[in-house]
C-alpha cells in the first residue's frame, strides 16, 4: 500500500541500490510529505539505512533518481541534515562536545573559514535544546551512549536544515533520553521541518510517527501511520525474507552482472 | 662535551643548516602524520615511505646526478602511484586493504633496492650517498638541498593550517563530511599528497625504511597527553622536532652513524615514556587507580563484615579477633592485616592487643555499605525482576560503586524499604 504525498518534499523514483553488485533495495518508488515525523521500519537487513544513505548520496544508485525539494541533492545540501548511526564514528577522538557540534556549521561556513562567534552561539543553543549545555567542554570519549546520540542531534540542529534524516537515533539510549529526543523531534516538525527516522521499536510507531515507510528489500508500504500501519502490512514486511530475491541478488553479485542494463546496450 | 658545545652554539653554518633542516622536516612530517594517525592509516604511511625509493633511483638514472628537486619529483610519482594502487586494489578486487598494503610495499621497495644496486654497480661517481636514502643522513643536508626541503616543509605546514577544519572533520566522520558537500575526494587527494610530500622530504633525514615512524610515532605519543586535537598537533610537532634535533646531533658527532635509526630511537623513547607515565591515559596511572579501587573494596568489605558481626551479636563496638573477621569474610591474612592497619590509620577502626573494634565513623561507613547492598537487592528484585537468590553477587559489586547522589535517588525511588528480599533489616542512619 503506497500512498503518495501531495506537494512532496522527497520524491524517489524507481530507486535500486546495490552493495558490491548485489541489490539490497529494489525499485523503490515513493513520495514523502513536508512537516511530518516519518518513520522507516523493517526487519534487519531490510535496507533502512541503505535508503537514507542513498538519499544522502553516500552510496551510488544502480538505477532511478531522487529529488529533494524538487531539486538535485547537490543544490539543496544546506537544507538537509544527516545523522549517522552513533557507532559509525570513533568516539575516542580528541575533540570536545563543542567541537563536534560546531561541525554542523561547517557546511554554512565553507572551506578555509574558521567558526565565527555566531556559529558558537548557534552550537551552544543547539546543545541547550538537547540538555547538554553543561557538557560543552566535555571530551567526547567521556560521554555515555545517550549523550553521544544527543551530541549528534545537536550537531544536526546546528545545521539549521529543513529536512533531517536520522539513522537509528533511539538505538542504545535510555528511556529518558528517548523521551527528550522524541519531544525535540516533535517540536521540529511543529516548526515545519521534516524529520525522517530509521526506527526499530514497533511498539512506539503509532505514538511517534505521522507517516511510516515499511521496507523489506523493497518498499512494502508508505503512507500516514493511521492508514498504513496495520497487521496486513506488518505481516508483509516482517513475514520472512524474500528468499528468491536474495538469491537472485547473489547471482548478480557472483556473475558481476549490472543490476540494470545500460541504455546504449539495449539499443544496440 | 666539546662537540656538544660546538654543535649547540650553532657557529658553524653547516650545523645551522642541518639543525634547521632536520627540525623542519621532522616537525612537518609529525604534523601531517597526526591526520594519518587519526584516520587510522598508519600502515599506508609505511607503504608510501617504502614506495618512494624506486622513484628516487629512477630520477637519478634519468637525470644522472643528485639534484634534490628531481629526486623529490621522482619520489613523489612512485609514492603517489603506490597509494593509488592500494586504493584501486582494495576497492576493485577481493583483496583487502592490509593485503594490498603489504603487496605494494614489498613490490615497490623490492624494485627500489633492485634499482639502487644497479646504480651502485654502474660506477657513476655521482651516485655516492644515494644509499643514504635507506637510513637517512641528516648531516648531508647542505645549502641548496636545505632550501628545497624547507620549502616543501613550509608548504606542508601552510596546507595543514588552511585545511585543518576539513581534515579533522573527515578524520572523525567522513559520511557526515560528505553530506554537507565537502569535496571528500579532493580533500583526501590533498592529504595523500601532503603525506607523500612529508615522506619525500623526510627520507633525507630518516630514510625510507624508518620514515613511517616519523609520521606516526609523534602523533601516537602526543595522543597520550591530550584530548584536544590542536594541542595534539603541537605536541607531535615538538616531539618530532626534538627527535630530529637529536638525530642531527648524532649525525654531526658520529658521521658514520645513520641518522634514521637514532631519530627513531629517540621518538620511540618519548612514545614509551608517554605510554607509561602520561596522566589519565598512561598505563601506570591506570594501574594505580585500579589498585586504589581494589584497596577501597577490601576496606569496605571488612567494615561490612564487622557490621554483620555487630548485627548478629547486637553489639557493634565489641572487640573482634582476626579469626572472627576471617570467619565472616574469606581473605588472605596479609591482605586483611594490611587493610586493618590502613583502616586504623584512617580512623575507622581501633586496635588494642590484637583485638579490633569500630570507631563511630567506622560503624557508620560499614552500615552504609550494608544499606547500599540491601537497597540494591531490593531494586534488582523489584525493578529488574531478578529472583531474590540471584541478586547477592551483583549487589556485592554495586555497593562499592554507588555515589551519595545515586544513594539518595535509590532511597526515594524504593521509598525507604525496611527489609531486603532476604528479610534482613535495612539500616538507615
Amino acid at each position: 500500500m503506497i500512498i503518495q504525498a501531495d506537494d512532496p518534499i522527497v520524491e524517489i523514483h524507481d530507486l535500486t541500490v546495490s552493495y558490491d553488485k548485489k541489490p539490497v533495495l529494489w525499485g523503490v518508488d515513493l513520495t514523502l510529505p513536508k512537516g511530518q515525523l516519518i518513520g522507516i521500519i523493517g526487519p534487519n537487513g531490510a535496507g533502512k539505512s541503505t535508503l537514507i544513505k542513498a538519499i544522502m548520496g553516500l552510496i551510488p544508485n544502480s538505477s532511478g533518481y531522487i529529488k529533494l525539494f524538487d531539486d538535485e541533492l547537490s543544490n539543496v545540501r544546506d537544507r538537509i541534515s544527516y545523522v549517522p548511526q552513533r557507532e559509525t564514528v570513533d568516539w575516542d577522538f580528541p575533540a570536545s562536545v563543542m567541537d563536534i557540534v560546531l561541525m554542523g556549521r561547517y557546511g554554512k561556513l565553507g572551506i578555509f573559514k574558521r567558526p565565527r562567534k555566531v556559529d558558537r552561539e548557534v552550537a551552544l543553543d543547539s546543545l541547550r535544546k538537547v540538555d547538554l549545555e553543561g557538557y560543552k567542554d566535555r571530551q567526547i570519549s567521556q560521554l555515555s551512549g545517550g549523550q553521544q546520540q544527543r551530541v549528534f542531534l545537536a550537531r544536526a540542529l546546528a545545521q539549521q536544515a529543513d529536512l533531517y534524516f536520522m539513522d537509528e537515533p533511539f538505538a542504545g539510549v535510555d528511556a529518558a533520553t528517548e523521551k527528550t529526543i522524541i519531544k525535540l523531534l516533535r517540536e521540529m516538525t511543529e516548526r515545519g521541518n521534516t524529520v525522517v527516522v530509521v526506527h526499530h521499536d514497533l511498539q512506539s510507531v503509532t505514538q511517534y510517527f505521522d507517516w511510516v515507510l515499511m521496507l523489506n528489500m523493497r518498499l512494502v508500504a508508505s503512507g500516514p501511520t493511521a492508514e498504513t500501519f496495520n497487521t496486513e502490512m506488518l505481516q508483509e514486511t516482517y513475514g520472512g525474507k524474500l528468499t528468491l530475491l536474495s538469491e537472485v541478488g547473489n547471482l548478480l553479485k557472483q556473475g558481476a552482472f549490472p543490476s540494470r542494463e545500460k541504455n546504449e546496450q539495449v539499443k544496440s | 662535551m666539546e662537540t656538544f658545545i660546538d654543535f649547540f652554539s650553532f657557529t658553524d653554518p653547516n650545523v645551522r643548516y642541518v639543525v634547521l633542516g632536520s627540525i623542519l622536516i621532522t616537525a612537518s612530517s609529525a604534523i601531517v602524520g597526526t591526520f594519518t594517525f587519526l584516520k587510522k592509516k598508519a600502515l599506508v604511511g609505511d607503504a608510501v615511505a617504502h614506495a618512494v625509493l624506486p622513484g628516487v633511483c629512477l630520477s637519478f638514472i634519468v637525470y644522472g646526478e643528485k639534484n634534490p628537486l628531481v629526486l623529490i619529483i621522482g619520489a613523489f610519482i612512485t609514492g603517489w602511484l603506490a597509494l593509488t594502487l592500494i586504493d584501486i586494489i582494495s576497492s576493485k578486487s577481493k583483496i583487502k586493504e592490509d593485503t594490498a598494503i603489504g603487496l605494494i610495499l614489498s613490490v615497490f621497495f623490492g624494485v627500489g633496492i633492485f634499482l639502487l644496486t644497479i646504480i651502485q654497480k654502474s660506477g657513476n661517481a655521482a651516485q655516492s650517498g644515494l644509499d643514504q636514502f635507506l637510513f637517512g643522513k641528516a648531516a648531508s643536508l647542505v645549502g641548496s638541498d636545505l632550501v628545497t626541503f624547507s620549502l616543501v616543509s613550509v608548504i606542508l605546514l601552510i596546507a595543514v593550517y588552511v585545511f585543518f577544519k576539513e581534515f579533522t572533520l573527515i578524520a572523525f566522520d567522513k559520511d557526515f563530511a560528505s553530506t554537507i558537500g565537502l569535496p571528500i575526494k579532493t580533500m583526501e587527494l590533498i592529504l595523500t599528497t601532503l603525506t607523500v610530500l612529508a615522506v619525500v622530504v623526510g627520507i633525507q633525514a630518516v630514510g625510507v625504511v624508518l620514515m613511517a615512524a616519523m609520521l606516526i610515532t609523534p602523533a601516537a605519543a602526543a595522543r597520550f597527553w591530550t584530548e584536544k586535537i590542536q594541542v595534539m598537533i603541537w605536541l607531535a610537532a615538538i616531539f618530532g622536532a626534538f627527535s630530529g634535533l637529536s638525530g642531527a646531533y648524532i649525525s654531526y658527532v658520529a658521521p658514520s652513524m645513520p641518522t634514521g635509526p637514532w631519530i627513531v630511537i629517540v621518538i620511540s623513547t618519548i612514545a614509551f615514556f608517554s605510554f607509561f607515565f602520561a596522566p589519565k591515559r598512561g598505563i601506570i596511572i591506570r594501574y594505580l587507580t585500579q589498585k586504589r579501587i581494589q584497596r577501597h573494596i577490601v576496606d569496605e568489605n571488612i567494615l561490612k563484615a564487622l557490621y554483620h558481626l555487630g548485627e548478629e551479636e547486637k553489639n557493634f563496638f565489641d572487640e573482634r579477633t582476626i579469626e572472627t573477621i576471617l570467619s565472616k569474610r574469606t581473605l588472605q591474612k596479609e591482605v586483611l592485616l594490611k587493610s586493618l592497619r590502613r583502616l586504623k590509620r584512617e580512623g575507622y577502626l581501633k586496635n588494642s592487643n590484637g583485638y579490633w573494634s569500630f570507631t563511630i565513623e567506622g560503624k557508620n561507613r560499614g552500615q552504609r555499605v550494608v544499606k547500599l547492598h540491601r537497597l540494591w537487592e531490593v531494586y534488582l528484585t523489584q525493578y529488574l525482576r531478578i529472583a531474590p537468590d540471584h541478586v547477592h553477587d551483583d549487589a556485592d559489586t554495586i555497593e562499592h560503586v554507588l555515589t551519595p547522589e545515586l544513594e539518595a535517588r535509590l532511597e526515594k525511588l524504593l521509598n525507604y524499604p525496611t527489609t531486603d528480599p532476604h528479610e534482613s533489616e535495612i539500616p538507615y542512619a
